[in-house]
């Protein structure tokens, strides 16, 4: 519970220093005359531009966003605060008025909103035809979208949970991730399917699978997770435009969370992880609700005298190993820390990625913090010991630092 | 909603008179909007089974971004119908709208006094019937129908006994459902999209798929325009409107509909055909491709061929309903069951129903009746499950190509030196096509790792050169007439 209200408060203290200026180019990098007023450029393969007093604004600032290779985002304008849905709602309006084949279906998501309100008031404006409420049949919806996609529409399918896309595994698998391919390419699939994942606050263990283990394995999809407003809208806005079928990870516990975003158009990178804290002494991997607890878990390391290099590693599938190779070879040391169950989860196929690729690079093996294999209880004190916790964190990486 | 009921008179009468001007009010708010392409649903009378086409136009004025649905006013006006307007007092207010009540308790029997009967146009000596309305054809389309289905019969028997030869891994034959593959695919226009199951190539054959490229498709080489990357009779072919032959049963009804949906976007003067098969219909995703059709108001015709048999399952096994045709009001979609072996009844029901599925934005069912002749695929022995009788007499004497046959030679557009000549022209095609096909190279290793994203990602680059490297390494364990 307090990591998220941290997490929270440290976001939006982030007035006094405008956390969108501390940009990380990852593979182009900006020239320094554009960088106005930025005191920090940290390139992701370790050179450094940086004045004083590095450390100490750092933790004041545990959760910075980083700019993508698009737009320069040290515009002088202010840009506007919102809160995560909010800014999923605003990059999937601003890509049906762009486009008009652009159009959403699931449950509820029309008059009613959406249950977690990221379609709220698109029906009204756009007609409850292209914000089309559906019955209660995931296989069929997503379904549906599969043909609407192979037809020439672009269409947005919410799971109401991901739970329920397990429903969908049909046609996700057999007709989504496949049609393009055993067609020969002669039909696309530009179809995106998003929905809240993840373990919440005591909602049972239906209700807080991660999907992302399951679906990690579907060859012709894309996956992403969302963790920040910033990246939610610029990766809704990525996943609408691209040709593939994408899969839009969000979680249950982010969507009130408020920070300020550009008013300038952007989009994020699909594949691309984000830099979250550079540092030098250990590497920690982690995407969505995870990136939180462990920037909590990186104040505490900072105090003791530790450098973490946070990566919200975003693209789940496939992996940004360019960015994660690169902080490998600089730190030598990784730690993964995710929601998925010991077996078989994001962080298993990472170790693996990892440990085949920068072997020679790392001078302890790779620890991954996951949940048990355990279904998700209901009883509050439980279901938090099945969670990754700060604490578990600082004792990893002071293991791993030894 | 207030569930009040209705007893004394006085106070019924009253109420009626509310309810009446409700109804009344209603429908003078919707009339005012008749523009509507829904303004047909409710002129039509209650238990019309035969479903006289009704040729009203929808609003063409279709503005894309904007689209709502006017079928919740159309549900508050067919109260109306079900109600005693002379102030009858047995009604009750239920979401979902009004409904009589009763005192007698009666349970809605499990199946009518009678099946529903099915349409047909031929008789089974190819005569006309008398008093049909069926939809007239020309002589160049009868032509054209009689001798694709020749050609898709001797395709069948060819591609079987090539692969009982070992040239091709896999068929299965359409013998039996001629009628239902070629009498559909005249009756659809070429804009309208086919989402088959797998026995279905007829609409691909009538819109100019050449047996070249069936051939080169069930031998898997690099003509194919699918790239090899399905096993035979997985058609695609975007260019003919014609979908992705998907293995897994019924996963293409609900994309039907999200196809349909797409149309409806954009009022096209098109509709989907889908196929399903009698088994298929158990399903999971026919239910839920037919309801969201239905709630949709989508342009759709569901096709099913219910043949009989599902592999070894017969349909007293399947399903107890009576066959497919009864679910369709289930779902609130209109439904016509004909005779799958009359290829004029097929022609005829599927152009009516495409011209409703337009006009109204409507889902329609048609159930065609017919017998699988052949076995499921060449995986299957039949005669194992079914008498070799029963098999023999399906394939002479309800034989859907003789009958079609006789119509057309009665009519004097058709003889025998017709039949001979077209018969060993195509054979001679049909041997040709394998030949070439085989001869054709088959798709080099570029071809494993293309498409499953639109664009080569790393991952995939390092494994296609890891898969280069290895048969660089071994070129013994590569078949040399296979390009790299």
């Amino acid at each position: 519970m307090a990591t998220i209200v941290g997490a929270a408060t440290a976001l939006s203290a982030s007035k006094s220093f405008d956390s969108r200026k501390l940009h990380l180019p990852s593979r182009r990098s900006l020239s320094v005359s554009e960088r106005k007023g930025s005191f920090l450029v940290v390139r992701s393969d370790g050179s450094v531009v940086h004045k004083a007093h590095r450390a100490q604004k750092l933790i004041a600032n545990a959760v910075a966003t980083k700019a993508d290779s698009s737009a320069a985002s040290t515009a002088s304008k202010p840009g506007h605060e919102l809160l995560l849905f909010e800014a999923l709602r605003e990059g999937l309006e601003e890509e049906m008025d762009r486009d008009p084949t652009v159009c959403v279906m699931g449950e509820d998501v029309g008059h009613y909103g959406g249950s977690y309100k990221v379609t709220k008031g698109l029906a009204t404006k756009y007609g409850d035809l292209r914000v089309l409420d559906t019955p209660i049949a995931e296989n069929s919806f997503t379904g549906m979208g599969i043909g609407a996609a192979m037809t020439g529409l672009r269409p947005i399918v919410e799971g109401m949970n991901m739970g329920f896309l397990l429903l969908a595994f049909n046609q996700i698998s057999n007709n989504c991730g496949m049609l393009h391919y055993t067609s020969g390419g002669q039909f696309k699939i530009p179809i995106v399917i998003r929905g809240p994942g993840g373990v919440g606050r005591q909602l049972g263990a239906e209700h807080s699978q991660r999907l992302e283990s399951y679906f990690q394995s579907i060859p012709g999809i894309q996956m992403v997770a969302c963790s920040t407003p910033y990246n939610a809208k610029g990766l809704m806005k990525a996943a609408i435009r691209s040709e593939n079928p994408v899969i839009l990870f969000e979680h249950v516990l982010l969507y009130n969370l408020k920070e300020r975003i550009p008013d300038e158009e952007y989009v994020c990178s699909l594949e691309e992880a984000e830099m979250v804290r550079p540092g030098e002494h250990v590497t920690i991997l982690t995407y969505s609700r995870m990136r939180y607890h462990v920037m909590q878990a990186a104040k505490t390391l900072v105090n003791k005298g530790y450098d973490p290099e946070v990566i919200d590693i975003r693209s789940l599938k496939p992996f940004d190993l360019h960015t994660i190779g690169n902080s490998v070879k600089k730190t030598h040391r990784v730690l993964i820390v995710e929601e998925c169950m010991r077996t078989g989860g994001i962080g298993a196929s990472l170790t693996a990625a990892i440990t085949e690729n920068f072997n020679d690079y790392l001078d302890a093996p790779i620890i991954c913090l996951s949940s048990q294999d355990v279904p998700t209880p209901y009883a509050g004190t439980l279901e938090e010991w099945t969670v990754v916790q700060p604490a578990q964190i600082v004792t990893a990486v002071e293991q791993l630092c030894q | 909603m207030a569930n009040w009921v209705i007893r004394s008179r006085t106070i019924a009468h009253h109420l009626n008179k509310k309810m009446g001007l409700f109804g009344i009010l209603n429908l003078s708010s919707w009339n005012s909007t008749s523009n509507s392409f829904h303004s047909s649903s409710s002129t039509m009378p209650l238990g019309d089974k035969h479903g006289r086409p009704h040729a009203i136009f929808g609003d063409s004025a279709t503005h894309f971004a904007v689209r709502r649905f006017k079928s919740t006013e159309a549900e508050r006006v067919s109260d109306t119908k079900f109600i005693n307007q002379d102030g009858g007092d047995q009604a009750l207010d239920f979401p979902g709208g009004k409904v009589e009540f009763t005192s007698e308790m009666n349970f809605i029997s499990e199946s009518a006094d009678k099946r529903v009967p099915c349409y047909r146009v031929l008789d089974d000596n190819g005569e006309l019937i008398v008093s049909n309305n069926f939809v007239q054809v020309r002589k160049e389309v009868a032509i054209k129908m009689y001798s694709d289905m020749v050609t898709l019969q001797m395709m069948d028997n060819i591609f079987y006994e090539a692969q009982r030869q070992g040239r091709i891994s896999f068929y299965l034959t359409t013998l039996g459902e001629e009628a239902i593959n070629i009498g559909s695919a005249a009756a659809l226009s070429a804009d309208d999209l086919v989402l088959p199951q797998y026995r279905e190539p007829g609409p691909l054959m009538w819109r100019g798929f050449t047996l070249q490229e069936f051939a080169n498709q069930c031998l898997g080489n690099k003509e194919d325009k699918g790239k090899a990357r399905q096993m035979p009779i997985h058609y695609v072919s975007k260019k003919h409107n014609y979908f992705a032959v998907s293995s897994p049963i019924a996963t293409q009804l609900p994309q039907a509909v999200g196809a349909a949906y797409s149309l409806k976007m954009e009022g096209k003067n098109a509709c989907v055909a889908t196929y399903i098969g009698d088994g298929g219909t158990s399903e999971g995703d026919f239910h839920a491709g037919m309801n969201f059709a239905a709630v949709l108001e989508a342009p759709i015709i569901f096709i099913c061929r219910n043949n009989g048999w599902a592999i070894s399952t017969p349909i007293e096994e399947q399903f107890r309903s009576d066959g497919i045709v009864v679910r369709g009001r289930a779902y609130g979609i209109r439904s016509i069951r004909v005779d799958g072996s009359d290829a004029l009844a097929v022609l005829s029901a599927i152009r009516t129903a495409r011209e409703m599925a337009i006009s109204e934005q409507r889902p329609i069912l048609v159930e065609a009746l017919a017998y699988r002749v052949g076995h499921h695929s060449t995986s299957d022995d039949s005669t194992k499950y079914r008498s070799v009788n029963e098999i023999e007499y399906w394939k002479t004497a309800r034989n859907p190509v003789n009958r079609f046959r006789k119509w057309i030679e009665r009519n004097g557009w058709w003889s025998d030196k017709d039949e001979t000549e077209h018969r060993s022209s195509v054979k001679k095609q049909l041997l040709q096509a394998i030949q070439i096909a085989e001869k054709t190279e088959k798709p080099s290793i570029e071809g494993l790792f293309s498409d499953v994203y639109d664009h080569l990602p790393s991952n995939l680059q390092e494994q296609e050169e890891q898969v280069r490297e290895t048969i660089r390494r071994h070129p013994k364990d590569y078949p040399s007439d296979v390009p790299v």
